[in-house]
């Protein structure tokens, strides 16, 4: 087995304690990043909705300012954000590589994206079902959890499942800069020594973890619409 | 039970500025079935929502029993309290809202939870346990006649379903009002029928005091006690359902009527000329209204044989409103013109409204 792996791809065997390294640092970035993500664009896109005129809480001051900074870094190129970010990454964190340095960089490029997911999927939810829950008495964290979260889940879900594969095409973006990661092993030792082997198991292997994403978001975004009209 | 004075609202917006409520007062008594009918526009839904202060009126004020009068200066709310005035807190507001139900046109269940959860969603974070929540939510479902959806999703019940899970949602924190927008204009007519009558079992059985709005006299006339009528904002004609019925005054009052009468029919018979109109004074087309009074007396044969003259009855319908009869005819009296005078007066001292129908 081994024989036959050295044969068909030579490099990516010799270099695979490198492989192993970039891959774990790929999936540091990834959860940590998504983390972040996750928790951050998760409470802007709900702030988008509720402060909106016509929202729960409306509030055009904080209204403003989220569509602003949303607009401004959804339509700065990630590459682009990554060089420009470098001096604040520095700043924060101490260093503008490896995988710390990538975190930054990735929030900034992850955030933006995942806020205007979560603000689509939130105003999906029928107006008619907010306003039955003010006529209960329900507050505002209520309707926030009680409503818009729970009614908006399915959808959620599968922002949530396009997010995170985004962000591992960042991770491997981030790698050009020296994030480390798949993105710079497939660059460093596949592009740069043209050991061609590399980048294709770099390809399949990114293909495999994004269909394992779709996967899982899929079956749950199934799982939570209406149950019980799946069972029959 | 619900006191409304001086409510005034304004919709500003850079298209228009809409004056949806102006000037309204009026007073719904405790236990009635209070109806509000207007076209789509004329401020119902916005005064109706002004009640549980969906909408903050700009000014006026409501009083609700056993909660108290809250007056509204330019939007901003406060307690009245004899002379003291404190600025309503968000925390009594949410009160006042759950000791008010209310249900809407298109349902708004929750379509990912149950009947069960639907009807428990006002209890819970209540200090209620989970046994006593179980309990009041079957009882809920019992009283509704639900009982056996209990497990389903609202995608898998019929309308009149889901406007019951609705009621039995909006009864859950034993409210002594509840508020109706709309809520039957999204029903077949079997289904609508059925939640009339639940409606009107609920005001009996419990004391609910309901306030019903609808653009269709039907529902009016089957269930509501007193009716205001609402144009452009304001409320044209108030009362007894059955007097506004029997002798509508405003215009907008009359065509609702009619709508819903079927007696409007003679004015396209009129306009494809299948009938025609001739004023003169030996044959006049006419409109007799019977109120509760004078339907069921045989007047027509008895007008016809005394007086000598002609009657054809070219459109009749019996309503029952507010659960009296009222009665309309339209007809086609012919004969020599005094006679034809004298019967009609005749008609008009027994109690019957007679109108001419002209041009």
């Amino acid at each position: 087995m081994k024989e036959l792996l050295y044969k068909l791809i030579p490099n990516f065997m010799n270099y695979s304690d490198r492989f192993l390294e970039s891959l774990s640092a790929t999936f540091q970035m990834f959860f940590i990043a998504g983390a972040i993500t996750l928790l951050l664009g998760g409470l802007f896109g709900i702030l988008l909705v509720i402060t909106r005129p016509d929202g729960i809480k409306p509030n055009k001051f904080i209204h403003s300012v989220l569509e602003i900074i949303t607009n401004i870094f959804r339509s700065i190129p990630f590459i682009i954000l990554l060089i420009f970010l470098i001096p604040f990454t520095r700043t924060l964190v101490g260093t503008s590589i490896g995988v710390k340095g990538a975190i930054v960089p990735l929030v900034f490029g992850a955030v933006p994206f995942f806020t205007r997911q979560v603000e689509s999927a939130l105003s999906a939810v029928d107006p008619g079902k907010v306003e039955a829950a003010r006529a209960m008495g329900s507050g505002i964290p209520g309707i926030i959890f009680r409503v818009y979260l729970k009614e908006a889940l399915p959808d959620l879900i599968r922002v949530i499942t396009i997010t995170a594969i985004s962000i591992i095409g960042l991770t491997t973006a981030a790698g050009a800069v020296g994030a480390g990661g798949l993105g710079s092993f497939a660059i460093n030792y596949g592009q740069n020594m043209h050991y061609s082997d590399i980048v294709n198991v770099c390809v399949i292997l990114l293909l495999i973890i994004v269909s394992v994403i779709q996967v899982i978001g899929n079956t749950l975004a199934r799982k939570t619409t209406n149950k019980k009209l799946f069972q029959k | 039970m619900i006191n409304i004075s001086n409510l005034q609202k304004h919709f500003v917006s850079k298209e228009a500025n809409v004056h949806a409520v102006n000037d309204v007062s009026i007073n719904i008594g405790d236990g009635e079935i209070y109806g509000i009918i207007g076209y789509s526009g004329a401020g119902k839904s916005t005064l109706v929502r002004c009640i549980n202060f969906l909408e903050y009126p700009d000014s006026g004020s409501i009083s609700i029993k056993d909660f108290g009068t809250i007056t509204s200066e330019n939007g901003v709310l406060y307690k009245v309290d004899g002379e003291n005035r404190t600025r309503l807190k968000e925390k009594d507001l949410r009160k006042l809202r759950r000791s008010i139900g209310m249900i809407f046109q298109l349902f708004n269940l929750l379509d990912r939870s149950t009947v069960f959860d639907n009807v428990a969603y006002p209890l819970k974070y209540t200090g209620l346990s989970k046994e006593e929540i179980t309990e009041k939510v079957d009882n809920l479902l019992a009283l509704v006649d639900l009982s056996e959806k209990r497990d389903s999703y609202p995608s898998q019940l019929s309308g009149g379903q889901k406007q019951r899970v609705a009621i039995a949602r909006a009864l859950a924190n034993d409210p002594k009002i509840l508020l109706s927008d709309e809520a039957t204009s999204a029903l077949d007519p079997d289904a609508t029928e059925s939640i009339l009558k639940l409606l009107k079992d609920l005001n009996r059985k419990l004391g609910l005091t309901i306030v019903i709005i609808t653009h269709e006299m039907a529902v009016i006339k089957q269930i509501a006690d007193r009716v205001a009528v609402m144009e452009d904002g304001k409320v044209v004609e108030e009362g007894e359902v059955y007097e506004v019925f029997s002798n509508p005054q405003a215009n907008i009052t009359k065509r609702f009527v009619e709508s819903s009468s079927g007696l409007e029919k003679i004015n396209k018979l009129i306009e494809s000329r299948t009938i025609e109109l001739s004023n003169n004074a030996s044959q006049r087309l006419i409109k007799l209204t019977f109120t509760k009074d004078s339907v069921g007396e045989a007047l027509i044969s008895k007008v016809s044989r005394d007086y000598n003259v002609d009657i054809s009855i070219v459109l009749a319908n019996v309503d029952i409103v507010a659960e009296n009869a009222l009665g309309g005819i339209i007809a086609d009296i012919s004969g020599d013109p005094d006679k034809v005078r004298e019967a009609l007066e005749y008609i008009a001292s027994n109690g019957v409204r007679v109108e001419a129908i002209e041009r």
